[in-house]
């Protein structure tokens, strides 16, 4: 099955509070797709649109896929084990043998092996945040939603934790959606950058980048978007004019 | 080596307080503090430990009140967790029942007590009654409580992985609030035990509370305290019993930052 999601016209709101308005975007399978925006714009209620966890006040989502989200923190049950926790995305497979063979496989792609009876808290930030990505890849999910995954780690585990997120998507490809606030993540790991406006939400800006992953943080195209996403935030006169 | 010191020590020092404690207790006798008649000696708290253990009374009493602190609070336990989640899940619920709660949580279970013995008598009914309200209310608002601070993100989880209902009970809300409920169970255990010995020595004809009133009504202060050591050696048991639960690798996250 392909991961595909679009959204039609979509607005929320909350009470007298608007949160997104007409919003249209069409992610296809296979996209990277970041979408940044000014804090309290919405992109949190974005993507609990396409979890479904929330429903738009007007207009249409249509989903294709299994899709699974990835949290910023603490989104694993700390009642359970690793392998506990990563087992939950293979629920749908009967077979026990062929459950330890896939948790093995992935616990492989996210370099934690020897750490699967250990407990989420016996565990530093970013390998906490391999298993919750390990969980959600489970049993051949089609799209991955990820509300600012790396923002509570440190700024060097983030910059680790791009590369890996990189690599295990290469391994394993699945359409992405990375809600962030943090340029640089989008810059470097994003295909298609969405920036969305000031609270009620709406597209401001959207390009592509075409270096293939993994991008080094000082690659041209990459500082090239950084500049663009800073100038659709308004904060570009920072950088200097462009 | 400084592991291994610490394990001495943590058994000479204790054991040097109680010396002393003992030691000040005969000086007080020897002095003459207080009648005799109303203070005994630690000697002859000692004969009279060394009869009731040869009588069989203190092993009887002990199971008794075991029993009784046992029942009341199983019950308890097993009515009020499953009451407590339905009002932390259900708002309803909730807004009904929780003043009531609240005011029988309030209501000292001893007042009960005249009740407990025009219905149920005197013996081991009555007993696990009072223990049951003891430990009934407030088991319900600490489960109550915890299932209400459960981060939403862990159903957010259970929805996108497909969980139903009854699993979410089982695999999120249950293992989510045991941390919780399990100091509650800590801090009730020992409530039931105080109480268990207070309904004995009104409503009882047997038990620990009732060996008090026993001693008591014959003089024998000696008794007396014999029945307050083992009383106050079953609460701490009691609560290094429950306290094991706590260990359980499923739970430790409940107590380490």
């Amino acid at each position: 099955m392909a991961g595909r999601l679009e959204l039609t016209n979509v607005s929320v709101a909350f009470g007298a509070v608007e949160v997104i308005r007409k919003l249209s975007l069409t992610i296809s399978d296979g996209d990277f797709v970041a979408i940044i925006g000014p804090s309290g714009c919405g992109k949190t209620t974005l993507l609990n649109l396409l979890a479904g966890f929330e429903r738009p006040s007007a207009g249409s989502i249509d989903c294709q896929g299994q899709v699974r989200m990835v949290y910023q923190e603490d989104g694993l049950f700390p009642w359970a084990t690793v392998t506990e926790n990563i087992e939950l995305g293979l629920r749908h497979i009967a077979d026990r043998s062929e459950r330890r063979r896939q948790i093995g496989e992935l616990l492989k792609v996210i370099h934690i092996e020897g750490f699967e009876h250990h407990y989420p808290r016996q565990l530093s930030g970013g390998m906490r945040q391999r298993v919750e990505l390990a969980r959600a890849l489970a049993g051949g999910s089609d799209v991955l939603l990820m509300d600012e995954p790396f923002s509570a780690l440190d700024y060097l585990t983030r910059l680790r934790m791009r590369n890996e997120l990189a690599r295990v998507l290469s391994e394993m490809p699945r359409t992405a959606v990375l809600v962030t606030h943090d340029i640089e993540e989008a810059a470097q790991l994003a295909d298609r950058i969405v920036v969305l406006t000031q609270r009620p939400a709406r597209v401001r800006r959207e390009f592509r980048i075409s270096t293939p992953r993994p991008r080094e943080l000082t690659n041209p195209e990459v500082v090239d978007a950084m500049g663009r996403i800073l100038d659709a935030l308004d904060i570009g006169s920072a950088t200097g004019p462009k | 080596m400084k592991r291994s010191r610490n394990t001495v020590r943590a058994f000479v020092l204790p054991a040097l307080v109680i010396a002393v404690f003992i030691a000040l207790w005969a000086g007080v006798w020897k002095a003459g503090v207080f009648h005799r008649s109303a203070f005994p000696s630690p000697v002859a708290v000692a004969r009279g430990f060394a009869a009731e253990i040869a009588s069989g009374r203190l092993f009887n009493d002990t199971v008794t009140s075991l029993y009784r602190v046992t029942c009341g609070f199983l019950l308890a336990v097993a009515a009020g967790i499953p009451a407590g989640v339905w009002m932390g899940q259900v708002l309803s619920a909730r807004l009904a029942f929780l003043p009531v709660t609240n005011f029988f949580r309030n209501l000292s279970p001893l007042a009960w007590m005249p009740f407990a013995i025009l219905w149920f008598g005197v013996g081991d009914a009555a007993s696990i009654f009072l223990i049951f309200l003891s430990v009934f209310f407030p088991v319900v608002l600490a489960t109550m409580a915890a299932v209400g601070t459960i981060p939403l993100v862990y159903f957010h989880v259970a929805d996108n992985y497909g969980l139903r209902r009854v699993e979410k009970l089982t695999r999120v809300t249950l293992p989510a609030i045991m941390p919780q409920v399990i100091t509650t169970l800590r801090v009730t255990a020992g409530v039931a035990w105080l109480v268990d010995v207070a309904a004995e020595m009104i409503a009882g004809r047997d038990g620990l509370g009732f060996a008090v009133m026993d001693a008591r009504n014959g003089l024998r202060t000696d008794l007396l305290v014999v029945e307050m050591i083992v009383i106050g050696i079953i609460g701490v048991l009691i609560d290094r019993l429950l306290v094991q639960l706590t260990t359980v690798p499923s739970v430790r996250w409940g107590y380490e930052s």
